[in-house]
């Protein structure tokens, strides 16, 4: 599976921020053209590719959602050259002192993020997590450049490289939710070797860290019969052990709470049971904090489902993810959606779900 | 000596001593630990040094010496040295505890990529996510005790407990700054190679990279005893503090300012520079042309106020390259104050007489 995390790598190599979803929309476009059969861009910029099922017309069909977009920040002010911003998406402020950044300007320049030193900030500000307000990027330029180079509302990315780390892991930034992308492509490409039935959308979204916008607008346009949304969640490592975690490379993490449909649920977790993939079970017991949550109520309402990729310090530059969890997502995935019989939703009962620890 | 020809002997900064800083910052070299920086200098210095020697603590100790007879014995110093981490503990699964090494504050720690042990293994500090987090904890750094280094799971045996860390910066260029890790100091430790291959012929050249500045002076105290000069040159860098304040007063607090050329101490933490000294790189430097700044007296320190105490005494003073963002994973420099760095101190030698010595204090 080399060559999953070469094309990995280079989704997280890229920027695509929420809103600003290009980059990375073109590198997806080229990693799934050839596994499908339609590609076309949504109103909001939604990546919508279909790979056809061989069923009878009219065939139902699964939509996979994975967002592609990622957080970062935005020039708010420039002073005496150097850039105040502020972030999109959930961005902690105590870890970006030090961070390399790329600022998107008239030109991309190279950047770090500085934390200036105690006695040029306000009291409330000294010797604690200092807030965003107060950070500063440094590109290095003269103050006259700067100014020709940058305006307010340039965006500002995270340009860590990509690291690979022991136990065949990955390290970088946005592999919240580029690791998801990956398994989706997986996910394909394993469907192109057998006969699936349904057909299958394949759905890189837009704006998942700030309005859900993508997960909203693309299952209205597409109106699938089954939703599922890929995404990484909350690894145990430091400083992370309790419930709402779940273990590194110990398999792929079905949802399970009111934003799943427990009978899709049941599925996946039957078919991972056939199969002996390894999987874990998450609880949700309110939003998913996933695209599910846009999903589930689009329209008359979608049956739901998430699956999730164990990830260690999400939204830092350095989130750490295991290939082995990725590709047993794109195969789960794959396999679930082989087994769909085209009478599947007929047999949907909210009585005979069981929920059996696994 | 006219100005030309004091020009033309100070060592030019180009693309192959730029090149050379580049693999300085990169290369690993947490305080006890100066291998990776002592293997580069010794490589470039071996075959050109009068006497070369590694003490008993790691300082390379190198001598070039005049064609003069009973020439003035100098002293430069510049410390190989950088802050970083040990590893102190094997948690499993690939986590690690660490300790730091010289001052880093602690909010510069999380979400970093870092480089673990002689391998040079890739890791990174990891911080519990945003979604997690309560808002009161959200306001507090986090301590060290609860940041791990992870080199991810799997082989942990590539780490050992008692290995250094750094960051995993590499050095770049744009527009007139360098950035990486480590300039301080391996900008000094690049301007006394240059030295060390260009040596002002008046004088005998006593050139100490030292060891362990970062933790207490603890080289350079040996250095200085060891070579027993008559007058000691420190090439540091000092943080440039000068960014704009939150409120738009005016900062008057800056240490010093980039682009502002060398800095001249003249009172910091552990030494009173020579005032002989002081004057000799001011005249030098307006004689020359040469932009230079007074460091704002305060706090911190270098290698001379190890040096200065040794034996009877050495008159001593330092110069600093102005550097933003010390003792974090990225510092900026402007090439700049570095060439014009290297140039007032060497021309400051060039200039140097053992009379200055005589003269009041």
């Amino acid at each position: 599976m080399i060559e999953l995390k070469e094309t990995l790598k280079s989704m997280i190599s890229l920027p695509g921020l929420s809103g600003y979803e290009k980059p990375i929309r073109d590198l997806i476009t080229t990693a799934w053209e050839p596994l499908v059969d339609e590609i076309s861009t949504s109103r909001l910029g939604s990546l919508h590719a279909l790979r056809r099922g061989n069923g009878d017309l009219p065939r139902p069909a699964i939509l996979l959602a994975a967002h592609m977009d990622a957080i970062g920040m935005i020039v708010t002010a420039i002073k005496d050259g150097l850039l105040r911003f502020t972030g999109i998406g959930g961005i902690d402020p105590r870890i970006l002192p030090g961070q390399l950044v790329t600022v998107h300007g008239r030109s991309d320049m190279p950047g770090v993020i500085v934390q200036p030193a105690d006695y040029l900030l306000p009291a409330s500000q000294q010797r604690c997590s200092i807030a965003m307000e107060y950070l500063f990027v440094d590109t290095g330029l003269m103050a006259d450049e700067v100014n020709q180079l940058v305006r307010v509302g340039d965006l500002i990315s995270f340009s860590q490289e990509p690291m690979e780390l022991s136990g065949n892991t990955l390290a970088g930034h946005s592999l919240d939710n580029r690791a998801s992308v990956a398994a989706v492509t997986q996910c394909l490409l394993e469907l192109s070797h057998v006969q699936h039935a349904w057909d299958v959308w394949a759905v890189a979204t837009v704006q998942e860290e700030e309005t859900l916008a993508g997960s909203i607008t693309s299952p209205y346009e597409i109106k699938p019969q089954i939703a599922v949304a890929i995404d990484v969640t909350f690894a145990k490592g430091p400083g992370a052990s309790d419930w709402r975690t779940l273990s590194l490379a110990k398999g792929p993490c079905l949802g399970w709470g009111p934003n799943i449909h427990p009978y899709i649920y049941k599925r996946f977790a039957d078919t991972a049971e056939k199969l002996d993939i390894p999987c874990q079970k998450e609880y949700m017991p309110r939003h998913s904090g996933t695209d599910a949550y846009g999903m589930q109520v689009v329209g008359e309402g979608i049956p739901t489902m998430v699956i999730s990729i164990p990830l260690r310090y999400m939204h830092t530059p350095v989130e750490l993810i295991a290939m082995k969890d990725i590709e047993r997502t794109g195969r789960l995935l794959a396999e679930t959606i082989a087994r769909l019989e085209l009478d599947f939703l007929d047999t949907i009962s909210w009585d005979e779900v069981d929920d059996e620890e696994k | 000596m006219k100005k030309n020809e004091l020009w033309q002997a100070t060592p030019q900064i180009g693309e192959s001593q730029i090149d050379l800083l580049s693999r300085l910052s990169n290369a690993f070299a947490v305080s006890g630990d100066e291998g990776a920086v002592r293997k580069i200098v010794l490589e470039e210095l071996k075959d050109i040094a009068d006497e070369l020697k590694i003490d008993a603590l790691g300082n390379i100790l190198v001598t070039r010496k005049s064609r003069q007879k009973n020439a003035l014995r100098v002293m430069v110093a510049a410390h190989m040295d950088e802050v970083g981490f040990m590893i102190v503990n094997d948690d499993g699964e690939g986590l690690f505890t660490f300790e730091i090494v010289g001052g880093i504050d602690n909010r510069q720690l999380v979400g970093k990529p870092v480089l673990v042990g002689k391998k040079c293994v890739p890791g990174i500090i990891g911080a519990k996510p945003i979604h997690l987090a309560d808002k009161d904890e959200l306001k507090k750094p986090i301590s060290v005790d609860n940041l791990r280094i992870d080199i991810g799971p799997g082989n942990s045996k590539k780490v050992k407990v008692g290995e250094r860390a750094t960051f995993a910066t590499r050095f770049f260029q744009n527009g007139p700054s360098m950035f990486g890790k480590a300039l301080d100091n391996r900008l000094g430790v690049a301007t006394l190679i240059e030295y060390v291959k260009h040596p002002p012929e008046n004088i005998d050249l006593l050139a100490a990279f030292t060891v362990q500045e970062e933790i207490g002076l603890r080289g350079a105290k040996v250095a200085g005893y060891a070579l027993d000069p008559e007058v000691a040159f420190v090439i540091d860098s000092t943080p440039a503090n000068d960014l704009p304040t939150w409120d738009e007063e005016e900062n008057y607090r800056y240490n010093v300012r980039q682009g502002a050329g060398p800095a001249i101490y003249r009172l910091d933490a552990g030494t009173l520079s020579d005032p002989r000294l002081i004057n000799l790189l001011v005249e030098t430097a307006e004689l020359l042309e040469i932009p230079y700044q007074f460091r704002q007296p305060g706090k911190g320190g270098t290698d001379a106020g190890a040096i200065h105490t040794n034996r009877s005494g050495i008159p001593s003073v330092s110069i600093s390259v102005p550097g933003r963002y010390a003792h974090t994973a990225v510092l900026i420099a402007h090439l700049e104050d570095w060439k014009n760095s290297v140039a007032l101190v060497h021309a400051a030698m060039q200039r140097i007489e053992r009379k200055i010595l005589s003269e009041e204090r």
